[in-house]
């Protein structure tokens, strides 16, 4: 292939010390934005899966607690509100950050200022939401005063995120380089503005109830908005999915964009692949509405315009976003047999697989007849998104580190790692889903009882010892594998091989500016004039003639 | 590295235009879903047994809430004048237009507080005082944004930024949402109640 020089100037040479430290922190290069969402994010993940594996086999036995008891509701919520907005969307902001600027041909972000504004905000809501957590704040906490810390900074720690998803969309609608419409906008810059789009249209309506509550609270009356539940009931919503299944739209996109590159094809049909991202985003409307929308117990009973009434929000609500996520992952699956297998490859597969599950479970969750509404099954089909998006993030960094850092990860390593956090996702989530059938109680935010012994919200007659016992393996094996995955990309930035320009033989504009990218990204804009710009330059293969 | 061709400068997209719409999309669901759950709680209290939604001996003043409506249709209007007028590069007009936008919203706010006053609304009076006054609040935090707004392009304009004008449609595009937005509010919590 023929090269030009399109190296853009050299990075600023790193400084020492204090000035270091006050370039990051005042930094607008979307990649250090993004290793800056990605480094928080990571300490969330390793401290909110402490709590979590303590709170699963905390669970082994309801008779007895080794933890203090005064404190369950507490970890409960830092658990919950740890992984939903300290890493689940941290985690893809902070990957969207990184990668979509250099997909779109872009030499920065749109509003660079406000997209550090908005790391800096959520930096600051989140801490303080766990300062008022730990504190004997948060849902269901017993000291008002951090109570209402717990409700503002959540929603200063959400606003924060708007910011930076505001900023992305609006990159990826406005900074695209020239002949990039947006039919050839690569497919996972394309799922980050789905759910861009979506996140920014759902937060606000989380942000808003959590004002209310702050306001009831810090006024109290007699009203279902005041008390310390109004969090659990009346914001909860915000917490879980059909919400949560929007963090996980770019683990589909990520999926298509490894399995195109590793089998060195052009993707088609790329429309519906496209389309297949767009319809996930549709849960979007559960946020909207609010409230869970359930096909009603006895609904074979039902005469026919009810069936219809019943039915349809369902659809919509639940079957559409399921129906997305199970085209995007089959539309692509043809091309996996003939891919190059690699450590980006398997772990998009295996990412994207969770999420499937995610989405299934959370339909199944909402049918009336199979009684799963309020049981430990919400909490299974969380934890299996959440995982989905803590693989595709290993993912992620595996396939573009060299880009931020000029290194290759070890791929053997990071394949196992992957491989074993999927495992710890699937046990930390299928055993919660078995013991939502067995009937074990759950909530979002659950309460204790005050002078009760024992978690009485999850005594039940079941089986209890066995499936938390497993999904407490599960997830102390992600945390041992998030651990060592940490460290093995720490490692690998510092002393890994040295990556080359296009080390994956990649499809799209990142590949062909220099690893690590310069501070601008690109010397000169390029035009292009198909949706896989490098794919034009390269050889075709034998399989790419014979689809010509 | 590869051999792509190099591109002239892309023409502007729009960045500030797609942002402010953004935004404004942000701020409609943020207040779509506060008067989502005030209609619910409405509904539920006039169902209720009382039938007593407003607190007893709290009535909610009409006047200054149309006065409010009415505000927005000179913003809308003075708005559209600064993006006619920086079209024209008519720099005198466009920062009388964007002066006379800021002075409407900060009349706004006041009118806002006004009836805050003369509401004498205690907050800790239950569902309805809470409701009212975080969706006010809200809608005046909107519109202080928006003074900002105001303020912020008048100065980039006034200061030499006359080529800029994108900024002054993003501008008319804020106020053109906030009023739309606040319409709603104004039927629900004002006339309907």
């Amino acid at each position: 292939m023929t090269t030009i020089e399109t190296h853009a100037t050299s990075a600023a040479p790193a400084s020492a010390g204090l000035s270091s430290v006050a370039e990051w922190i005042t930094t607008t290069d979307h990649k250090r934005l993004g290793r800056l969402y990605l480094g928080a994010s990571a300490l969330s993940l390793v401290g909110s899966l402490v709590v979590a594996a303590l709170l699963a086999f905390e669970r082994v036995d309801t008779a007895t607690t080794f933890l203090n008891i005064g404190s369950i509701t507490q970890l409960f919520s830092v658990y919950r509100f740890g992984l939903t907005y300290m890493v689940m969307l941290p985690v893809v902001i902070g990957v969207a950050l990184v990668v979509v600027p250099l997909q779109l041909g872009s030499r920065s972000l749109a509003f660079p200022r406000l997209a550090a504004a908005g790391f800096w905000t959520w930096l600051i809501g989140a801490i303080a939401s766990v300062v008022a957590i730990v504190a004997n704040g948060g849902p269901n906490g017993g000291n008002p005063r951090f109570v209402d810390l717990f409700t503002l900074a959540a929603a200063l720690a959400l606003a924060g995120l708007v910011l930076t998803l505001v900023s992305l969309a609006t990159s990826i609608l406005t900074t695209r380089t020239p002949g990039m419409n947006m039919k050839r906008v690569p497919v996972f810059s394309w799922s980050v503005l789905v759910m861009a789009l979506t996140s920014v249209l759902a937060l606000p309506i989380v942000i808003g109830l959590l004002v209310l509550v702050y306001v009831a609270h810090k006024y109290p009356s007699l009203s279902e908005l005041s008390g310390n539940h109004a969090v659990d009931t009346w914001v909860s919503f915000g917490f879980t999915h059909p919400t949560t299944i929007l963090f996980t739209i770019p683990v589909f996109g990520f999926l298509a964009e490894v399995v195109a590159t590793a089998s060195k094809r052009r993707l088609r049909p790329r429309g519906p692949v496209l389309a297949a991202s767009a319809l996930v985003g549709v849960a979007l409307l559960a946020t909207a509405i609010q409230t869970p929308v359930i096909i009603r117990a006895g609904f074979r009973s039902l005469s026919g315009g009810d069936k219809i009434s019943d039915l349809a929000p369902y659809a919509v609500v639940h079957v559409l976003p399921l129906l997305g996520a199970f085209l995007a992952v089959a539309l692509v699956l043809p091309f996996v047999g003939r891919a190059k297998p690699s450590a980006p490859l398997l772990l998009g597969v295996l990412a994207a697989l969770l999420g499937l599950a995610g989405v299934a479970a959370s339909a199944l969750q909402h049918i009336g007849d199979a009684a799963l509404i309020g049981t430990t099954f919400e909490e299974g089909t969380w934890l299996l998104l959440v995982s989905s998006v803590v693989v595709f993030a290993m993912g992620a960094v595996v396939y573009w580190a060299p880009k931020w850092s000029g290194r290759s990860l070890p791929a053997v390593p990071a394949m196992g790692l992957g491989f074993l956090t999927f495992v710890g996702g699937l046990l930390a989530g299928v055993p919660m889903l078995i013991a939502g059938f067995a009937d074990q109680p759950g909530a979002v935010f659950p309460a204790v009882e005050p002078g009760v012994e024992g978690v009485i919200k999850f005594s039940y007659s079941g089986p209890s010892g066995l499936w938390n016992v497993l999904t407490g393996v599960g997830l102390s094996l992600m945390l041992v594998t998030t651990l060592a995955f940490v460290a093995l990309t720490l490692r690998a930035a510092a002393k890994g091989e040295r990556a080359g320009d296009d080390p994956w033989d990649g499809q799209t504009l990142e590949w062909a500016t220099p690893s690590p990218a310069p501070s601008d990204n690109f010397a000169a804009l390029h035009v292009i004039t198909s949706a896989e710009p490098l794919l034009d330059l390269k050889p075709a293969t034998t399989s790419e003639r014979s689809d010509a | 590295m590869h051999a792509l061709p190099p591109a002239p400068a892309p023409a502007p997209r729009r960045q500030m235009l797609v942002g402010t719409a953004l935004a404004a999309g942000a701020a409609a669901t943020l207040v779509g879903g506060l008067l989502a759950i005030y209609t619910k709680f409405r509904h539920e209290a006039l169902a209720a047994a009382d039938g007593r939604w407003i607190p007893k001996g709290i009535s909610v003043p009409l006047v200054p809430a149309n006065v409010l409506l009415i505000a927005l249709i000179p913003i809308c209007l003075f708005s559209q004048w600064a993006v006619y007028s920086a079209k024209r590069d008519d720099k005198q007009h466009t920062g009388l237009a964007l002066g006379l936008v800021a002075l409407m919203g900060v009349a706004f706010i006041n009118a806002q507080a006004f009836i805050w006053v003369t509401m004498k609304l205690p907050v800790d009076q239950g569902t309805y005082s809470y409701l009212f006054y975080t969706l006010t609040g809200v809608v005046t935090a909107l519109a202080v944004i928006g003074v900002l707004f105001s303020a912020a392009t008048a100065f980039r304009y006034l200061g030499g930024r006359t080529t800029d004008r994108e900024a002054v449609s993003a501008h008319a595009l804020y106020w053109y949402a906030f009023s739309a937005v606040f319409s709603v509010l104004w039927f629900v919590v004002y006339v309907t109640k």
